[in-house]
């Protein structure tokens, strides 16, 4: 979710095979620079792969540029490596959400499995409770809200989903990423 | 006056006997003894070659994820019979896919103060079978000047059930109740099967249900303490099972009949469980 000068990432902790709750911990939403992080929903041996494979290509990046890599870039990269695998897809489907790292600009997208991308403006969501999701966000955001008010926004928006789709939930995580700093909340949910 | 209209509810007792059909022609609104137009029961079939294979097309209950007509599903349900009655405990979750319905259905449902019946699978077909199952219940007991037993009671469900079998009827439903022999448990589902036992527990949330209710139960256990291993079962398969949740409903069973016992939220069961646990 895009704020005034912020932006907002946010995942539920839930770890599922099917019907059964196997990790009620599980991170989903990973920090690749100082102002962007990645969040992946889907396969839970992709999302680790993948984790470790962007951050890799982050670092890289960083050693041979001298430079951060913004989240503009690092949406490409994203959408490069998962059409690299077109006809054997990675299971996952990420969010990018950040901060330009020189104009402190927000910057939040998505993409599908294969890598399209989808810009938006206002506000991105991936994985199994989509239709819940754009419900509560159509209804709750607002433009140029502050770092305070977009938590408080992105939460609503997240626990109210989850608590109408019996696969996710089970806690959750927000981040608001302000050019300052990082605020990481721990969200008490229902644990049903 | 008067007279005229109680004989358009009577039937001279020459004509019909206990438990003998109307005849056609006796069968106008409201001619002849009115529980004996609802005796059989007759739904409208599609009218295709196979009307059976035409229903599980669209209502076959195995593949939700392609169901046109989608139904409401998973469930934790579970009865118990112990030294002092019966504990039953359900979730109260409908779902229709992944989407949750409902946190508040009523998934026990009361035949008479001595019976209760628990609601797994379809809900409709649960409740409907069951509310049918009571008329007959109520019948049994003015003609016979008894109450009907549990044993005779879930013979009547299954076997009104069996005669639709194949057709897609979807039903896991225990008739607990209390009757002259004590306190009495059968399972019932849709293929007309039958079981009596100490021990049930019925939907996708059940094998979380058993592991709790095996490592706690045993037949002499207090009251309290049986409500609060029901309880606690259907908490722990809430927690589990994506497709269980909402609220833990206890019902309890003794000589004087059922008697409803606690509706908690599952929310601050898991809370008042997590910090037990961590207390010393």
């Amino acid at each position: 979710m895009v704020g005034k000068n912020c932006v907002a990432i946010a995942s539920d902790t839930r770890l599922g095979a099917q019907a059964m709750t196997v990790d009620m911990n599980f991170p989903k939403i990973f920090p690749m620079t100082d102002h962007t992080m990645i969040g992946l929903a889907g396969l839970a041996t992709d999302v680790l792969t993948l984790r470790d494979q962007f951050k890799y290509k982050v670092k890289m990046y960083h050693l041979k540029e001298d430079r951060v890599m913004a989240p503009r870039t690092l949406a490409h990269v994203v959408s490069s490596t998962l059409y690299e695998k077109r006809f054997g897809p990675y299971f996952v489907e990420p969010i990018v959400a950040g901060l330009d790292p020189r104009t402190h600009e927000p910057f939040i997208c998505c993409t599908d499995t294969i890598g399209c991308i989808d810009f938006a403006k206002d506000f991105v969501v991936v994985g199994n409770a989509t239709e819940n999701l754009y419900g509560m966000c159509e209804g709750l955001w607002e433009p140029n809200l502050e770092p305070e008010d977009l938590f408080e926004t992105i939460s609503q928006a997240l626990l109210n989903a989850v608590d109408r789709n019996a696969l996710a939930g089970w806690g959750a995580v927000v981040h608001v990423i302000t050019p300052e700093r990082v605020i990481t909340r721990n969200l008490k949910a229902r644990c049903d | 006056m008067i007279s005229d209209i109680v004989a358009q509810y009577t039937t001279p007792e020459a004509s019909l006997g206990f438990g003998s059909e109307a005849l056609p022609s006796q069968r106008g609104f409201l001619s002849g003894d009115v529980a004996h137009q609802f005796n059989s029961l007759a739904f409208d079939l599609p009218r295709t070659q196979d009307p059976v294979d035409f229903l599980h097309t669209y209502t076959d209950v195995k593949s939700a994820e392609d169901n046109l007509i989608k139904l409401a599903h998973g469930t934790t349900t579970l009865a118990f019979k112990y030294a002092s009655g019966v504990v039953v405990a359900t979730d109260s979750r409908a779902t229709q896919g992944s989407v949750i319905s409902s946190q508040s259905v009523k998934k026990v449902i009361e035949i008479n103060p001595y019976l209760l019946g628990t609601m797994a699978g379809g809900a409709a077909d649960c409740a409907f079978w069951e509310r049918e199952l009571g008329r007959r219940c109520r019948l049994y007991e003015l003609r016979n000047k008894e109450r009907i037993s549990v044993a005779a009671a879930s013979k009547l469900l299954a076997n009104m059930v069996y005669s639709y079998k194949g057709m897609g009827l979807s039903m896991g439903t225990m008739i607990s109740g209390w009757d002259k022999t004590g306190p009495n448990l059968f399972y019932v589902d849709n293929d007309g099967l039958r079981l009596k036992g100490d021990l049930f527990s019925v939907g996708s949330g059940a094998t979380y249900a058993y592991g709790v209710l095996d490592s706690g139960y045993n037949h002499e256990l207090s009251k309290a303490d049986a409500i609060e291993l029901g309880k606690r079962s259907i908490y722990h398969a809430t927690h589990r099972d994506a497709y269980s949740g909402g609220s833990v409903r206890v019902f309890h069973i003794n000589e004087s009949g059922w008697e409803f016992i606690s509706l908690t939220d599952v929310d601050d069961l898991h809370w008042e469980y997590t910090d037990q646990a961590r207390a010393p």
